[in-house]
């Protein structure tokens, strides 16, 4: 059997939902880094979002669980520190799912644009840290729901 | 240029050991929180402390050479092998003294971090990038709180002049120097703390003035962490509660 292409993996990873907020895949997250063969092995690059995410040891082995599904057997997975993850990296895709998901997401102002509820834009800010070390919390004042807010980083 | 192992194995334990040992400090808040928000804002800032301290003794292992791990590291040493500064083995004290500890240590890391990551060593420059954006965030957080809480309520000043006069005096040992720092600042690895201080006062007096707190005029400074000379009492209290699990299930595994 001849290796799946570098492109065949992809595709597969970016049907792996982030364990804390399903509505956006690994990919859209932009924290695989790399997908290479390194002879009969597949060598995936993951970067951590912030570096004592509990995910993270979650994240590996869903993407393990998932090649070794998809028929590949030596997979090794690496932690790539440097360049350090960025929310730019975040897909636009991403950055429409989690909106509609109830999140605002990250903008470069620092703090939402508007409230992913009503669209409201009288925000204020609650803490700046939420129930994952990637989201702070928010309220909205036209309809006075708090709401998380994915910081930028 | 080559750099003595032992030194730069002295350095990263002095980075990781900070980090760990603040970071357990922090922890202890979880589920004793004034409120809710702080309660998961300072678990948060204790997750992320701990995150870098597995970068950093993970690395601290790798140049040790024998096959221990970043758990090794953190679990298996007793007080004396433990380089971090006195300030981050501190008891919390109040609310208010956590976060002004917090705040020290954060402006600190800020300078330091913003350095590290011109390293000549490529580990170390790119574990001090992924933790400068975690340390800003931090340092935002505790200035603010500090500034709440200073020019706040009468009591909540009082509490935070208190808190300034206890840990003022183990804020000169985060600039102490000695031959390991050289060595550092010879391989162009990290700077000399000393070099630090300018830059440091500049940026915790502008802070503190806001919050309408007075620097203590007394320049003494506790020092024996970093160099493991001589620990408080309180960090083998703290390591009996962290390293708990480890003691009793030697070589226990999730």
């Amino acid at each position: 059997m001849s290796n799946p292409s570098v492109e065949q993996i992809w595709d597969w990873l970016e049907a792996i939902p982030d364990p804390e907020i399903p509505v956006i895949s690994l990919t859209d997250l932009g924290i695989i880094r790399n997908v290479e063969w390194q002879g009969d092995t597949v060598v995936v690059a993951v970067t951590p979002t912030y570096s004592g995410c509990p995910a993270t040891s979650m994240i590996n082995m869903d993407i393990e669980t998932k090649l070794r599904d998809e028929g590949l057997e030596k997979i090794e997975l690496k932690q790539q520190l440097s360049p350090a993850w960025t929310t730019e990296w975040m897909t636009d895709k991403a950055r429409k799912a989690l909106e509609e998901y109830g999140i605002a997401p990250p903008q470069a102002a620092g703090g939402p644009k508007r409230c992913p509820r009503c669209g409201g834009d009288h925000l204020e800010k609650l803490s700046q840290f939420g129930s994952t070390p990637c989201k702070a919390q928010w309220r909205c004042q036209d309809c006075l729901e708090p709401f998380e807010y994915f910081k930028c980083i | 240029m080559a750099v003595d192992k032992q030194h730069l194995l002295q350095f990263l334990l002095r980075q990781g050991d900070n980090t760990l040992v603040l970071g357990h400090r922090v922890s202890e808040w979880c589920g004793h929180s004034p409120i809710l928000e702080e309660d998961i804002a300072l678990a948060n800032t204790a997750l992320d402390l701990i995150g870098q301290t597995q970068m950093w003794l993970g690395y601290a292992a790798e140049v040790q050479g024998e096959g221990k791990s970043s758990d090794d590291l953190a679990f298996l040493r007793d007080a004396w092998d433990f380089r971090n500064v006195l300030l981050a083995e501190l008891p919390n004290g109040d609310f208010g003294r956590t976060l002004l500890r917090q705040f020290l240590f954060d402006a600190f890391q800020s300078v330091l971090m913003g350095r590290l990551m011109k390293s000549s060593d490529e580990t170390v420059a790119a574990i001090a990038a992924k933790a400068s954006k975690e340390v800003t965030y931090h340092v935002e957080r505790s200035a603010d709180t500090v500034v709440g809480l200073g020019d706040g309520t009468e009591e909540s000043h009082r509490r935070m002049q208190e808190a300034l006069e206890y840990l003022w005096p183990y804020v000169g040992e985060l600039f102490e120097s000695d031959e390991t720092d050289a060595a550092m600042a010879a391989a162009g690895i990290a700077p000399d703390p000393a070099s630090l201080r300018e830059e440091y006062d500049a940026l915790i007096g502008k802070v503190l003035a806001e919050a309408t707190l007075d620097i203590p005029a007394a320049t003494y400074a506790h020092k024996g962490g970093r160099t493991g000379y001589m620990h408080t009492e309180h960090l083998g209290h703290l390591l009996t509660s962290m390293q708990w699990l480890q003691r009793a299930y030697p070589g226990c595994e999730w």
